[in-house]
């Protein structure tokens, strides 16, 4: 099939067999990276601007490295660096590049809905690393990767994402991503951290770990933010731990055969107990990371255009 | 017979001059009233001589050999003159954005003959010179401007302002609008203090804890979005709260933008019970669901916030059964800087007063929820009897106050024509039927240069 976006801007409206193809295509770009010499000509004359408004290590170096291993001109803007505390304002900034010739803009942004607004500013495609608690399609797509790379297909499987749903793009991203591809979703959570009307995203929802354990196939745990605690969404992390965290008691005692994802970075021994978090038996978390950068390849691949002039 | 306006018709932004002139002798040929003393199926000639209506007479009768100015108004509606009770003109403080000026050219573009401005300017309309700065800036206009003050000091929440004073000055209610009064005992204060001078408190139903950093309401779609929700119980918790007090106080209590189910079941039950309590909606609530933030636009922010569609139809039920007594467009214009940014940066508001009269025609004639008497008690009759003023009528001696339209017309609307000094419109290209074709006011006569 064609693959005929400009830009990807979340997974709440991506087909199943779009989201396919860019798996299938990470997929072959996995093999690129096995190579001695790592990288391909694809995207050579292509420029790339790396827009990040909020501090990230592991996406902004994963798409970083994407990049380059196709061979792409990029240039990194991040927010502590850049004239935005001088005031700029994302539209300037973002016509600013465009003024450049710039090809793709890759942006991670505080606000919902930056990476759509950025996308109606500038004439080159956008690709959303993260939009406030809105949506990271990139994440969801190297998660999906992963599990479709233990489990083969999603058709019936049992991901539980654990955590705070409310403030989470990753949440969003896998919700809309999973339900797409045939994969039952549950959340858990405290109640206070559960978005409004959730269940009609047509998805089980939990209060307690346990239960969510014995339900799921997939662990896919998440940060938990420590400012949540002084918006009293929580009382105490000590609590959080004991109720919500994801410990090696719990698994042993309820389920031995799960599989557990983090986005990273993970707070160690408060959502997940660190030696689970480094445990092949349970853990696929660095499978994840690896698999980002497929992911990103396929998706600058895919949304570049080049695939329909070959 | 469908008519389209052409381009050229069109006039550009905030043409200086204000196109009234003063209402010498002109008779209203064929015209159709809406008032209960009129059959609509029958036509009238209308006189109108230094302002005021002389006569109104079945067309034969009138004399053939008129001197002054004729307009022949058949396919038109003459009815008593719009009055928004809610607008920000933003003058004195944020001239970029509107000024009183520019504001009356929106409110006579829109169909109104009056507004009432609210009082969040910079500085905050809180005494007697910048309510005389205001009337002053339209004192020889067609458009009445009715000032209301803030209720307490720099609409702080502290210090009451000097009531007695401003009535004298002529505003015509308080208001902290922007936010609610939270102190229950300012609000009592201001509720017992206002009795005086029989004049409502208007209030900005929303309880900020709840509504906590929000950018649109709280529903499955803020939940898809991510972005943080207003939840409808703001709203009600204080319109609950404002209830209580009105009763108890026994004061006249005005509900600004009312949103939601819950509030409109509020003021029901209040009015029930017969107190004095009111509410306005404006059309952007009864038009709009959440869905549409779901573009990231922030031409769609707005506080109260578009609501999902049981509210919607909560609004639409509550101006139908007189629970909800008028329509008021909030009117609120912000600048493209501002407006033209990602979602959670832009400041809520929009611009209401020329889209105003084409939405209620479009979500209310249309759908046979209004008839044109129940349009004019929303938009006229109403606002005037809420704020204690005395409504326009169409009848002979009184001044003419009248909005004109031709309900028929087509238009679209292009923000780039607005008379208003801002564009922040979610109405951008919408067709869009009925148009003001002139308006008498204060003597004065404003024809629509479209026409």
């Amino acid at each position: 099939m064609n693959f005929n976006r400009k830009h990807l801007l979340g997974l709440e409206h991506v087909s199943a067999e779009e989201i396919k193809l860019i798996l299938d295509t990470a997929e072959s770009f996995k093999e690129v990276l096995e190579r001695p010499i790592p990288k391909v000509p694809t995207l050579r004359g292509k420029t790339i601007v790396n827009l990040f408004y909020e501090s990230s290590t592991r996406t902004r170096f994963s798409f970083e490295l994407a990049e380059k291993r196709l061979s792409a001109d990029t240039l990194n803007f991040s927010a502590s660096t850049s004239s935005v505390k001088k005031g700029e304002s994302l539209r300037d900034t973002a016509q600013n590049i465009e003024a450049m010739k710039v090809d793709m803009v890759v942006i991670r942004h505080g606000a919902a809905g930056a990476a759509h607004y950025l996308s109606r500013c500038i004439k080159g495609t956008v690709i959303n690393a993260g939009d406030g608690w809105h949506e990271h399609p990139t994440q969801a797509l190297l998660d999906m990767l992963t599990i479709r790379e233990r489990f083969n297909n999603f058709k019936g499987l049992k991901v539980a994402i654990v955590g705070d749903i409310l403030h989470s793009r990753v949440a969003r991203s896998n919700i809309f991503g999973l339900k797409t591809m045939g994969a039952e979703v549950a959340i858990c959570a405290p109640r206070t951290l559960i978005p409004f009307e959730a269940e009609k995203w047509k998805v089980n929802i939990f209060n307690d770990v346990d239960q969510t354990i014995a339900w799921a196939d997939i662990l896919m745990v998440l940060r938990i933010q420590l400012e949540r605690q002084a918006q009293n969404f929580f009382p105490s992390l000590r609590e959080y731990h004991n109720y919500f965290g994801i410990t090696r008691e719990r698994l042993e005692r309820i389920k031995r055969d799960i599989t557990i994802m983090h986005p990273g970075p993970i707070n160690r021994g408060i959502e997940l107990d660190s030696d689970l978090a480094d445990d092949a038996q349970y853990s696929v978390i660095l499978n994840q990371v690896t698999n980002g950068v497929a992911i990103r390849m396929a998706v600058l691949y895919l949304l570049s255009g080049e695939n329909k002039s070959h | 017979m469908k008519k389209s306006l052409t381009k050229s018709q069109t006039f550009c932004r905030n043409s200086a001059p204000p196109t009234f002139r003063f209402a010498k002798k002109i008779l209203l040929k064929n015209a159709t009233l809406i008032g209960h003393n009129y059959d609509e199926r029958k036509k009238f000639d209308v006189l109108i001589i230094d302002g005021k209506i002389r006569s109104i007479a079945s067309p034969n009768e009138a004399t053939d050999d008129f001197a002054g100015e004729q307009i022949e108004l058949a396919g038109k509606l003459v009815l008593p003159g719009f009055f928004d009770m809610h607008v920000h003109f933003r003058e004195p403080g944020r001239e970029d954005e509107e000024t009183l000026r520019s504001g009356a050219a929106a409110a006579m573009a829109g169909g109104f003959t009056a507004v009432a401005t609210m009082p969040n300017t910079d500085p905050v309309t809180d005494n007697q010179e910048i309510v005389e700065f205001i009337k002053d800036e339209l004192r020889d206009h067609l458009i009445t401007v009715h000032p209301i003050a803030a209720i307490t000091r720099r609409q702080l929440g502290k210090e009451l302002v000097d009531m007695a004073e401003l009535i004298e000055a002529g505003v015509v209610a308080f208001s902290d609008d922007g936010k609610s009064v939270l102190d229950s005992l300012m609000l009592r204060r201001a509720l017992e203090y206002a009795q005086m001078f029989d004049v409502p408190i208007i209030e900005h139903c929303e309880d900020p804890f709840l509504a906590y950093g929000g950018d649109m309401h709280e529903g499955f779609v803020s939940s898809n979005l991510g972005l943080p929700g207003i939840p409808a119980i703001a709203e009600d918790i204080v319109v609950a709260r404002n209830i209580l007090l009105a009763e108890y106080t026994r004061s006249k209590m005005h509900i600004a933008h009312i949103s939601t189910a819950g509030a409109v079941e509020l003021v029901r039950r209040a009015k029930d019970k017969g107190l004095a309590v009111t509410a306005e909606a404006t059309p952007h609530h009864f038009t709009l669901t959440d869905e549409a933030v779901s573009s990231f636009d922030a031409n769609f922010k707005m506080n109260p916030p578009l609501r999902s569609p049981e509210h919607v139809n909560a609004i639409i039920a509550g101006l139908k059964e007189g629970v909800i007594d008028a329509i008021a467009t909030d009117h609120a214009p912000h600048s493209i800087e501002e407006k033209d940014t990602e979602f959670s940066a832009a400041p809520f508001g929009i611009l209401g007063l020329e889209t105003a009269l084409g939405l209620a025609i479009k979500q209310l004639i249309k759908p046979g929820i209004f008839n044109w008497g129940q349009l004019v008690e929303k938009m006229s009759a109403n606002p005037y009897r809420i704020l204690g003023l005395e409504a326009p009528e169409i009848k002979p001696d009184v001044v003419a106050n009248l909005t004109i339209i031709d309900p028929d017309i087509e238009w679209t609307v292009d923000k780039t024509k607005f008379k208003s000094r801002s564009r922040n419109t979610p109405f951008h290209d919408w067709k869009l039927q009925g148009k003001v074709h002139c308006l008498f006011n204060n003597g004065y006569f404003y024809l629509n240069p479209e026409f």
